[in-house]
């Protein structure tokens, strides 16, 4: 289609990005399409107040902290490129392409969509998740239902549960261990339209 | 037998019967009242005797395996049907239409509602829809086009009948049949999307077979020529009335059974009552309404499951599941059983080879095509494809049964001059499809590699995880700007918490349906009852022994507040059991904090084994493995306690080791390193000393391997490990002063990885005093050699 090669055109890199993160060009645009209505100001970034406006995430209990994984640490601003490297971790998982050793793991694999929710409860990354970020994480979705000595049992009970070397943090093999039974292809995947 | 002899009176005692009320002439003691009560009595009788067959079978369960249940009741019935037939020389008994349609069908169907998996069901509603609807039509069509066609080419003979009739037909037995595809895949265990999809499809199609069947009843009275545009466009807009205005009754239904709950809290004793009473009227109230029946009792069940059980008390609950099950299930049996009983009545059968055999392979035939080419469609649209041979087993477990037998009993045999024809067709389709299928479903699943279903208990970790999952979804979904599944979802679930809960549920039970609380209150419960069940091991719970420090002295705790406690928020009472918990921790009572601990978690493994309905666990949990050890540890020392002496043992190390060793092979424990700490415990006891044996864990000795456990051995961090053999060991010894160093040694024993290598039980089992002996110089060398198995050096 015209307007796809042409909007297609503008975007640098876009070879290399469809390559990286395996969208189709069709879905490139579309994702270029937002990205430009979420940038008001057409700087060709965004900021975090920028996805501010968007009113729904506001209401989302960990919106804030979905926002928080779009920005690199220590980056003010999200340019198209990360925008779309960090939606690619939401592509289905590609079956019919042959595991290659020699190529790094894609950005949609079970491991890489693993690591995104990981970093989501670690947010001072220091790759263990401890009983205060958990609480943390669990504040924030149970907020209302339960009185605050619950959610600390919740807390306690869930990394009893996982944690294995009993260091009372969850670390990320622990935490991929405790899902290993989750289906985290079907969980963690949207369907990007066309 | 017994059925006979009644069943013979009761013809006989017709004639004699009206004659006894007049001419008695004198005080009768006992009369035979056969005939008052010959109805209930044989209706009672069947009951028994259906639910007997289960018992029959159940005695070889080789038999079960292969084929499976309803298979097996169907050859009862007709053994059964047999002895009947052949002592009154009439089928006495049938399947009537009418008792399964009103009797037999709804408790099925609203079990099924009840107790379906929502998020599953709603998540693939529509590619449900898409088989139930599409499929289905596409298979009456294809069906009763095709017989046409063979028919006008002359393959039947000479059979009355004409292309309506035909379509049907088609439209009866092209159904997939709900009671069929419980029974058969209730023992299959597939993946739960496909089961799911099979599952829906044969509840909802029973809109369109309704739909279907009085459109084509009606043309055939009609006659062919009246039949125009007009009609077919009534009859397209009846099957939107009939499937969704029958989903709209149950909807309706659902929420007064919602309501209802809500106000029951003083009535619990009758509170279950009204779930079936009310799904039963909802079923009944389609079926007047001529709307759908089945997805009105359906949605019925769907819609109401989640508010009533958040609703009532938890015994309720447990009643209200029990009971559907066994409504359910006992109805199931009784059709069965009846399916083959009514097929040993030679005046239904009329035998037309070319007509059967032809109907069974288009079925067939039609079946897969349909399945194939509609998931091809639907595959360019689902998040997650389904596979080759998930299609092949959808298409494989397209099961007809009781339901086209009831549909097809319900013809007028004046319109349709081939009933006969049609009803014995139809029972060989149920049988082929019920048996064949039935015996070969399984190795056919196994054969193909089919995904089978995962477990589905589910830990507090994976439960929070998933509610993480589903916020970040549609935090994605908003951020890229669409409007998917998860929108729509994340939408019904703020409109539920909105207005829903607040207006069919209880204020309490508002509070706690959320479902990551669901769970953790299913888990305190169960650690709570293993916390008693263990205290009560070791006497009452007011007086546990102070070593433990676990006192939990319930009545001065609680006082009289404990039972409303119960009551009213069990999670309270768990949270304080976790208070104690804090504190003892605060108090730097690690001992004790250990052992609540050790306490809860192994609870939790424990019951693993003994809620999954469907098969033993095997528990292959590190946890489990060391509370296994430990339990054993615990036991052997007891006994050696008992027998005081340092010879006997031997010998009931070797035997208890021999009787496990088989019973035990499937777990994945170590056994094979009891004999050897074993030996420690009793040379320390005995020699006073501290003795760290070098023996290594063969995997291949006892032929079992557990890396688990050995894994954990390694990475364990030795001190805390320590002090979980818990104090309830070393407190058993706590009297016998010979016992001291053994606590001591206990202490230390067996949980440090270099302890723990290779070991030589074997010797214990062929010799008893003298490998006793002999373990007794080894124990400072290393490198001797295994008289059992002389290449493996200790």
């Amino acid at each position: 289609m015209g307007s796809t090669n042409s909007t297609l055109s503008k975007i640098p890199n876009v070879e290399e990005l469809m390559q990286e993160t395996g969208f189709t060009p069709a879905h490139i645009v579309r994702l270029y399409d937002r990205f430009e209505a979420l940038d008001k100001e057409k700087t060709g970034h965004l900021r975090p107040q920028d996805f501010g406006a968007i009113n729904r995430l506001a209401m989302n209990p960990i919106g804030d902290r979905i926002i928080g994984a779009f920005f690199s640490p220590g980056q003010e601003t999200v340019d198209f490129h990360s925008f779309v490297r960090i939606l690619a971790h939401f592509r289905p998982a590609d079956k019919k392409h042959p595991k290659d050793p020699s190529m790094p793991e894609p950005v949609n694999s079970r491991t890489s969509k693993l690591k995104f929710a990981f970093q989501l409860y670690d947010q001072d990354k220091d790759g263990k998740i401890s009983r205060a970020e958990l609480l943390q994480v669990l504040r924030s979705m149970l907020e209302m239902q339960v009185t605050e000595e619950q959610l600390e049992s919740i807390a306690d009970r869930t990394i009893q549960e996982a944690d294995l070397d009993k260091d009372d943090a969850i670390s990320f093999e622990e935490f991929r261990k405790s899902l290993e039974k989750v289906n985290i292809d079907h969980k963690m995947s949207i369907r990007f339209l066309r | 037998m017994v059925l006979l002899a009644i069943s013979r009176p009761s013809l006989a005692s017709e004639a004699t019967g009206n004659g006894t009320e007049n001419t008695i002439t004198t005080l009768p003691i006992v009369i035979w009242k056969w005939e008052e009560i010959h109805f209930p009595y044989l209706v009672a009788l069947w009951v028994l005797v259906s639910w007997l067959c289960k018992l029959v079978f159940q005695l070889n369960p080789c038999l079960t395996r292969v084929i499976p249940e309803s298979g097996l009741l169907i050859c009862i019935g007709w053994v059964l049907g047999g002895i009947i037939y052949g002592a009154d020389k009439v089928q006495t008994f049938r399947l009537q239409p009418f008792t399964f349609f009103f009797y037999l069908l709804p408790q099925i169907v609203l079990d099924a509602g009840y107790s379906m998996p929502n998020k599953l069901f709603f998540g693939n509603l529509g590619a449900i829809l898409v088989y139930a609807v599409i499929g289905t039509c596409w298979n009456a069509a294809t069906l009763g086009l095709a017989l046409w066609g063979c028919w006008l080419g002359g393959a039947m003979g000479n059979i009355d009948t004409g292309l309506l009739q035909l379509l049907l037909f088609g439209s009866l037995i092209a159904a997939v049949d709900p009671v069929a595809v419980i029974a058969v895949f209730e023992e299959v265990h597939v993946n739960e999307v496909l089961y799911i999809l099979v599952f829906g499809e044969s509840l909802l199609n029973d809109g369109v077979t309704v739909v279907l069947f009085n459109v084509f009843d009606a043309f055939v009275s009609l006659g062919g020529a009246q039949i125009d545009a007009v009609e077919i466009i009534k009859g397209i807009i009846s099957f939107f009335v009939v499937a969704v205005g029958g989903s709209l009754v149950g909807v309706v239904f659902a929420l007064l059974i919602s309501l209802l709950t809500r106000c029951t809290k003083n009535i619990q004793i009758i509170e279950p009552g009204f779930i079936f009473v009310l799904g039963y009227l909802s079923y009944l109230t389609a079926e007047m309404l001529s709307l759908s029946a089945i997805l009105s009792c359906t949605f019925c069940g769907v819609c109401c499951q989640k508010y009533i059980n958040a609703n009532m008390d938890e015994r309720s609950v447990s009643t209200v599941r029990s009971t559907m099950k066994v409504f359910a299930n006992g109805s199931e049996t009784i059709i069965f059983v009846f399916l083959g009983i009514s097929a040993i009545d030679p005046s239904i059968w009329v035998w037309n080879t070319a007509f059967i055999l032809l109907t069974l392979l288009f079925i067939f035939v039609f079946r897969f095509i349909g399945v194939f080419l509609l998931t091809w469609i639907l595959n360019q649209y689902r998040l997650v494809p389904l596979d080759f041979i998930d299609q092949l087993v959808m298409g494989y477990g397209g099961l007809r049964g009781a339901v086209a037998y009831g549909l097809v009993l319900l013809l007028d045999e004046n319109k349709y001059k081939e009933k006969k024809l049609m009803i014995s067709t139809t029972l060989i389709v149920v049988y082929f499809t019920v048996m064949l299928q039935g015996i070969t479903m399984k190795p056919l699943v196994t054969w193909l590699k089919v995904k089978r279903a995962a477990v589905s208990e589910r830990t507090l970790a994976e439960k929070i995880q998933n509610r993480t999952f589903d916020h970040m979804l549609v935090a994605i979904e908003d951020i890229s700007g669409q409007i998917g599944d998860n929108y729509m979802r994340d939408k019904w679930n703020n409109f539920e918490e909105k207005w829903l809960y607040w207006l069919l549920m209880t204020p309490i039970a508002r509070k706690s349906c959320d479902p990551i609380f669901n769970i953790f209150h299913k888990l305190n419960i169960k650690d709570a009852t293993s916390y008693v069940k263990e205290g009560e091991r070791r006497g009452s719970l007011a007086f546990v022994r102070n070593e433990s420090k676990a006192d939990v002295d319930f009545n001065k705790k609680f006082g009289a507040d404990f039972s409303e406690m119960i009551r009213d928020s069990v999670p309270s009472v768990c949270l304080d059991m976790h208070e104690q918990d804090l504190k003892m921790r605060e108090s730097e009572d690690f001992d004790a904090h250990h052992l609540l601990q050790q306490h809860l978690y192994k609870g939790r493994k424990q019951h693993r084994h003994r809620y999954s309905r469907k098969h033993l666990e095997v528990n292959k949990d590190e946890h489990e493995v060391q509370e296994i050890f430990q339990r054993t540890m615990r036991s052997r020392l007891e006994s050696f306690k008992s027998a005081k002496m340092g010879v006997a043992p031997p010998k009931k190390i070797s035997k208890h080791l021999k009787k496990d060793q088989p019973q035990k092979v499937r777990e994945a424990c170590t056994f094979s390193s009891f004999p050897l700490v074993f030996i420690t415990i009793l040379l320390e006891a005995i020699g006073g000393k501290r003795f760290l044996i070098n023996l290594n864990l063969s995997p291949g000795l006892a032929g079992i391997v557990n890396p688990a456990f050995m894994a954990e051995m390694d990475t364990m961090d030795p001190m805390p490990p320590m002090q979980q053999i818990p104090s309830w060991l070393a407190e058993a010894e706590v009297d016998s002063s010979n016992m001291v160093p053994s606590q001591r040694a206990q202490l230390r024993l067996p949980w440090t990885p270099s302890n723990l290598r290779r070991l030589a039980p074997l010797c214990l089992s062929t010799h008893s005093n003298d490998s006793f002996l002999l373990a007794d110089s080894p124990a400072t060398q290393e490198g001797i050699s295994d008289p059992v198995y002389p290449d493996k050096t200790i």
